[in-house]
């Protein structure tokens, strides 16, 4: 039976192995030591694989994966953050971190009136404690409304 | 007594401002172990970034961090008592019996007497830390690279030992961490290694990205897989009055438990959660059928609390003198000490008595604040519980990316933590334990120079790790933490995986 550990152990075992075949080709240079800047790399890579082996031959019970729809909330966060990352210098700290938390609120608990202002609420309530009583330099607007 | 003069240093070091930053994080330490969902290791992670942007200086910022930390560790037993989830994984025991006194009536007397037994563990494990502390950090200067290797090799096995149910898993873990530590420029020669061309990963992953994300930015994912369920008070909390029989019944109990806790927390990679575990069952075999464990007895209370408590002061035992940390919260704390370029371990004792003894001093002053404010005051405490999840959890998302923001200002960073943040997820969720990661990547450097240097002094004879009596005793409690668990697990079946 095919399960979530095999899967995995292989995954790890493909990757140890190209972390080894990387770790080869580190360059050296002149100034050089026993032991060398490969070594301690490949015997990580080693002792990995040989772990996503073990795996691969005595897998765990299979976990409790959540359904499609958690997955699915699960994605939609993770693309919110990573936009929210690419959003926080052009368009400044509150809109982005009220649209983001709004997002993030709607998907732990679904009710939309409640998540806007826990999104507008948290987005205020963050900037004001970080630029006032913490004193980190925030850029509140986007650049372009500031002038 | 050399103790006293060293405490007069500490207490010297204490300012007005250094106080009153214990005081506040005693405050959000507090909040922090209390709330489900936010740990003392994810907690003390999210601060650190914000408290580094503030720059604080290194004592100020310890003596505020170890607040945080000491502070979840007595917060902890709250929603453990009223709601029957551990606010953090070491307070998981006090819910066996925290619980059933709530449902009895007696929230009140459970939070007094475990605020109580808190205070007994916490302070007689710093009484122990000053006592030991300066020992151990005289036995580490006999430490050569042969002997720090097999130090580091136990710190893994035995965290990664207790961490997971499968050794395979902890052990792939540890490796995970130390081959993220290998990115970045080499040390010894200066050549790039494993960056893959990238420019941002020439200098290394940043540990704090690292920690923020498989601690914080995983969290989140778990409550929306959860959708947050299951946290309003289900007990009520009538008027606080303080239990004064309960407490003087239990009062050998508070002490055998705070010193198995203490001893748990100096074990390498063994923590608080080990410590309440093995305080509340030496209790309850001690207490036998008659002591009713597990049906709400204020014992049942005190014996785990104390035990953790005493075992967050344990584990800055061997952090502080031999720089490897005893458990995932000392872990960040470790990760602290090097962001503020201090190296822990024997010389810290000589070179900066002021921060080691500041510290200390700031500890046991945290102590009292932690009573204060956790029997008479905490009703505040208890509201702060009726913050939903979908509050804080957006709120702890957003104060991490601030923090690392404002840190290095670079997107690839923020990117790199949510990559942590859904490994940290996937990993958890096939009980791969993201602990040993964490000290991996902080450790990994350290370890492999530890085997350069030994085979530098040795011209590369490879048995030099196994020269010396200490590294031998070493290697041989390494394999031993490994291997007994394998063994041991059938006869401790563990409630659930440990991350504290």
């Amino acid at each position: 039976m095919i399960r979530s550990d095999r899967i995995f152990g292989l995954v790890v075992i493909l990757v140890a192995l190209g972390y080894i075949l990387s770790a080869v080709q580190i360059q050296t240079s002149f100034l050089s030591d026993p032991v060398g800047s490969k070594t301690f790399p490949i015997m990580i890579g080693a002792v990995a694989a040989l772990c996503g082996l073990v795996m691969v031959v005595r897998p765990d019970p299979e976990p409790d994966w959540p359904g499609l729809g958690s997955l699915l909330a699960i994605a939609v966060s993770v693309a919110v953050l990573v936009v929210y990352a690419y959003s926080l210098k052009p368009l400044g700290f509150l809109i982005p971190t009220a649209i983001a938390a709004g997002i993030l609120a709607f998907q732990i608990d679904p009710k939309p009136v409640r998540s806007v202002f826990i999104g507008i609420g948290l987005s205020i309530g963050l900037f004001l404690l970080f630029k006032y009583a913490l004193d980190l330099g925030l850029v509140p607007f986007p650049k372009a409304w500031m002038k | 007594m050399e103790i006293f003069s060293n405490l007069a240093v500490g207490f010297s070091v204490l300012t007005w401002f250094t106080l009153s930053l214990a005081v506040i994080g005693c405050f959000l330490g507090t909040i922090i172990g209390a709330l489900p969902g936010l740990g003392p290791s994810n907690g003390v992670a999210i601060l650190i970034p914000v408290t580094f942007s503030i720059g604080l200086d290194a004592t100020s910022a310890l003596v505020l961090m170890t607040s945080v930390y000491y502070g979840a560790m007595y917060g902890g037993r709250i929603s453990s008592i009223l709601l029957n989830i551990p606010g953090d994984e070491p307070a998981l025991m006090t819910t066996l019996d925290g619980y059933p006194m709530a449902k009895q009536g007696r929230a009140g007397d459970a939070l007094v007497i475990s605020g109580v037994a808190s205070f007994v563990g916490a302070l007689l494990a710093t009484i122990g830390l000053m006592l030991l502390a300066p020992l151990l950090a005289r036995v580490a200067y006999l430490f050569g690279p042969a002997e720090y290797f097999a130090l580091y090799l136990l710190a893994f096995s035995t965290l990664g030992g207790i961490a997971s149910n499968n050794q395979a898993k902890a052990a792939l873990a540890s490796c995970i961490g130390l081959g993220i530590a290998m990115i970045g420029l080499d040390n010894t020669t200066g050549m790039p290694r494993l960056t893959f061309g990238n420019l941002h990963l020439m200098d290394g992953v940043d540990f704090l990205v690292a920690i923020v994300g498989l601690f914080a930015v995983a969290e989140v994912f778990f409550f929306i897989e959860s959708h947050g369920k299951g946290s309003s008070i289900g007990v009520k909390l009538e008027k606080v009055t303080v239990p004064v029989k309960d407490i003087v019944k239990s009062g050998w109990t508070m002490l055998r438990a705070s010193l198995v806790g203490f001893i748990a927390g100096i074990l390498p990679g063994a923590g608080a959660s080990l410590g309440s575990f093995l305080a509340y069952m030496s209790e309850k075999s001690i207490a036998g059928p008659k002591g009713k464990f597990g049906t709400g007895v204020p014992r049942g209370v005190a014996a785990p609390e104390a035990g953790n408590n005493a075992a967050a002061g344990g584990a800055l035992v061997p952090m502080l003198t031999l720089g490897v940390p005893g458990s995932g919260t000392t872990a960040v704390l470790l990760a602290l000490l090097m962001t503020l370029n201090i190296t822990p371990g024997p010389t810290l004792f000589t070179d900066r008595p002021d921060v080691v003894w500041g510290l200390m001093a700031s500890l046991l002053i945290a102590n009292f604040v932690l009573l204060a404010m956790n029997v008479p005051m905490v009703k505040i405490f208890v509201r702060v519980l009726q913050v939903p999840p979908a509050v804080l959890l957006p709120g702890v998302c957003m104060i991490s990316f601030v923090g690392i923001f404002s840190l290095s200002g670079s997107y690839f960073d923020l990117l790199l933590m949510v990559g942590f943040g859904v490994m940290g997820y996937v990993l958890r969720k096939l009980d791969v334990p993201t602990v040993p990661i964490i000290l991996g990547i902080l450790l990994g450097n350290h370890m492999e120079d530890a085997l350069r240097r030994g085979m530098v002094l040795s011209d590369g004879d490879w048995t030099y790790l196994f020269s010396s009596p200490i590294s031998v005793g070493l290697w041989i409690a390494a394999v031993a933490g490994f291997v007994a668990p394998m063994f041991l697990r059938k006869v401790l079946q563990k409630p659930q995986a440990i991350t504290d």
